[in-house]
């Protein structure tokens, strides 16, 4: 997760006067010319690489093959709907992701929340720049190189082993371990993407009204009742935005982070819908089914995402749209 | 960075109007009046605790760094050090002077530098363009169509069906184009662009400044932070991507280097065809993983000092204030 869907349009961020501009569409049109010139290309990509493939779905109702193409394929109506539930791997790998996902909510979540108001409460500002200087760079780094890092301190041979093996012989191999795999896989989101996470929380830090403060402290709030009661609640607005964009991700949990460690302990453990769904389709040959399992995710998905929001809404909160 | 890290003060937001109290000058970091001193042990746990999580951000890091730099295993032995015993360029040596990680890097290189320019040039073009929707019709429509992708997207099978059709399988153009825009990005340069003050390209337009015109000499100028955040952001991208080369090009020769990466630290590939000259001895394995570990990470390394402090304005421009 990251700022990202935080982002809308917000239509007043420039005053602009209410009225029309004058003319006939055409000219109106014409006069804007240039403008549709520079958006041309890209309307393009966004139409061919990400509405069109949205027709590719029609996949997951045919028994598709890549020779035959869209035309050809035999429909297949709900088959592959079928076939996918009563497939047992897709419901270890279902079962995978809401676990990891319920791991990160509870984990991975809250933790920048509280590196945030720590670095708040930092008086000086050269140590918070320092600070937040080091806790971003993870978020930079790829997560082949990620785990090539804790494969060399946690894994077979790595630190750990040799540290323990001085005073015993036997080998502590964590990240090939299945036991730990879900440990690991946390522990890493939590490494990675920490810091950088904490951003838009010290920022929703920042714009509460320093004013609550000095009153919270003139009535004989201490510092922690001032947190309780003025941060957490001025956080609340991201927080619940925050939030809700992880529910509606609940069934995505880090696809190349986890498909980067599947080898080493297998795939009952380390199958998610994400990775299933690539190593039916694009490895397996499986298209129809692949896309099926695709395509509901993704419904689901979305799903989440309105209902969440519309829950929020209506408990008077403001809500992601 | 300072504008919006800063501890809330006192006043610091409301206008000085008669009735206030003058605002009181103060060092930015001095503490508020209606603050109380910190104890001495909260603030030595605070720092502990800040110290902990920076080490253990940095401390692999700087660990990968030394083994990559230790000519024998000498270093793992000793245990939490990071001095290496014996210092050898060696591993270093062995993957650049050609061959496989060599090619990958300058693949690397060039579909980073390549695919940033394009993604800025389309994002910029349509983060500008839809900057008016008032003026340009239809260009609502379109906005409406950029944010929904960060809703929905079509899966992976989709993608990858819709890169074959369009010819891009096993080209470095498969690594570039599908995702040469990111709504995101695009939503945060707009974001921007809007902050600027209508009166001045309005100044410029009618002393006769085409649009062209304006983005180039005022608009852009204008958004360097932002501009430099998100191609910061589209070049990691680009730099860390595995899964498009995985699926995306068949051919290993033309494999980036990430993808070496994991074919040689992570799937424990056999390093020596990581050596283009088979005459000289292999220095460890560990060793020469970690070099290439050390060279796929230092790109970014080298950038992230420079970006860094534009972060937090060039994000919450985009995102959340207002």
């Amino acid at each position: 997760m990251s700022v990202e869907q935080v982002a809308r349009e917000r239509p007043h961020a420039r005053p602009t006067p209410k009225a029309r501009p004058a003319g006939s569409l055409r000219t109106r049109m014409w006069r804007a010319r240039t403008m549709y010139l520079m958006m041309l290309p890209g309307l393009l990509y966004f139409v061919v690489f990400c509405y069109v493939p949205l027709l590719g779905n029609i996949a997951a109702f045919q028994d598709y093959s890549p020779f035959l193409g869209f035309s050809a394929s035999q429909w297949v109506g709900f088959h592959n709907f079928a076939v996918m539930f009563d497939d047992p791997q897709l419901v270890t790998a279902a079962k995978n992701t809401v676990v990891l996902s319920f791991l990160q909510i509870v984990f991975a979540f809250p933790a920048p929340i509280a590196l945030a108001v720590m670095l708040n409460s930092v008086m000086s500002e050269r140590i918070k720049r320092w600070v937040q200087a080091v806790v971003y760079l993870p978020h930079f780094v790829s997560w082949v190189i990620v785990i090539a890092i804790w494969q060399q301190l946690l894994g077979g041979d790595g630190l750990l082993t040799n540290l323990i093996s001085d005073h015993g012989t036997q080998s502590v191999a964590i990240m090939s371990d299945p036991h730990w795999f879900k440990s690991l896989i946390t522990a890493q989101v939590i490494w990675k993407d920490t810091g950088w996470n904490t951003i838009i929380f010290l920022a929703a830090i920042t714009r509460i009204d320093s004013q609550l403060y000095e009153s919270a402290a003139v009535d004989g709030a201490g510092t922690w009742r001032r947190l309780w009661h003025v941060t957490l609640p001025g956080m609340r607005g991201v927080l619940v935005l925050m939030l809700i964009l992880r529910l509606g991700n609940v069934l995505t949990v880090g696809f190349e982070q986890i498909l980067l460690q599947q080898h080493t302990v297998g795939a009952e453990t380390a199958q998610v819908l994400d990775t299933f769904v690539y190593t039916r389709g694009v490895v397996g040959g499986d298209w129809g089914l692949a896309t099926a399992a695709g395509l509901l995710k993704g419904v689901i998905a979305t799903t989440l995402v309105v209902a969440a929001n519309k829950f929020v809404k209506r408990t008077g909160s403001e809500g992601a749209f | 960075m300072a504008d919006t890290t800063t501890r809330p003060r006192p006043h610091s937001t409301a206008a000085p109007t008669p009735g206030n109290r003058p605002r009181p000058t103060r060092r930015p970091s001095a503490r508020p009046v209606w603050a109380e001193r910190p104890s001495r042990v909260g603030t030595a746990a605070k720092g502990f605790v800040l110290a902990v999580i920076c080490l253990a951000v940095l401390y692999p890091m700087v660990y990968i760094l030394a083994v990559s730099l230790s000519a024998q295993n000498d270093l793992a032995g000793d245990g939490l050090l990071l001095w290496p015993e014996h210092w050898s360029l060696q591993s270093y040596r062995t993957i650049l002077e050609g061959g496989l990680v060599t090619r990958a890097l300058v693949v690397s290189i060039l579909v980073t530098v390549v695919g940033t320019a394009l993604s800025m040039a389309l994002t910029v073009l349509t983060a500008y363009s839809l900057t008016r929707t008032r003026e340009v019709p239809g260009s609502r429509f379109v906005l409406w169509l950029v944010l929904g992708t960060m809703l929905f997207s079509a899966g992976i099978i989709p993608n990858f069906l819709m890169v074959k059709q369009t010819g891009l399988l096993n080209s470095y153009w498969a690594l570039i184009i599908p995702g040469a825009i990111n709504a995101f990005n695009l939503v945060v340069v707009r974001n921007a662009f809007m902050e600027l003050p209508a009166e001045l390209l309005d100044s410029a337009r009618i002393d006769g400044a085409g649009e062209w015109q304006i983005l180039w000499r005022i608009v852009l100028p204008l958004s360097k932070a932002v501009l430099a955040v998100v191609s910061l952001f589209y070049a990691v991208a680009l730099w860390s991507d595995f899964f498009s080369a995985m699926i995306y090009l068949n051919d290993t020769t033309k494999w980036p280097i990430q993808l070496v990466l994991r074919q040689y630290v992570l799937e424990g590939q056999s390093m020596t065809q990581l050596a283009p000259n088979p005459n000289r001895p292999l220095p460890q394995p560990q060793t020469l993983q970690m070099a290439v570990t050390v060279v796929a990470t230092l790109p970014i390394l080298i950038v992230y000092p420079f970006v860094q402090r534009f972060f937090t304005k060039g994000i919450l421009v985009g995102a959340i204030k207002g």
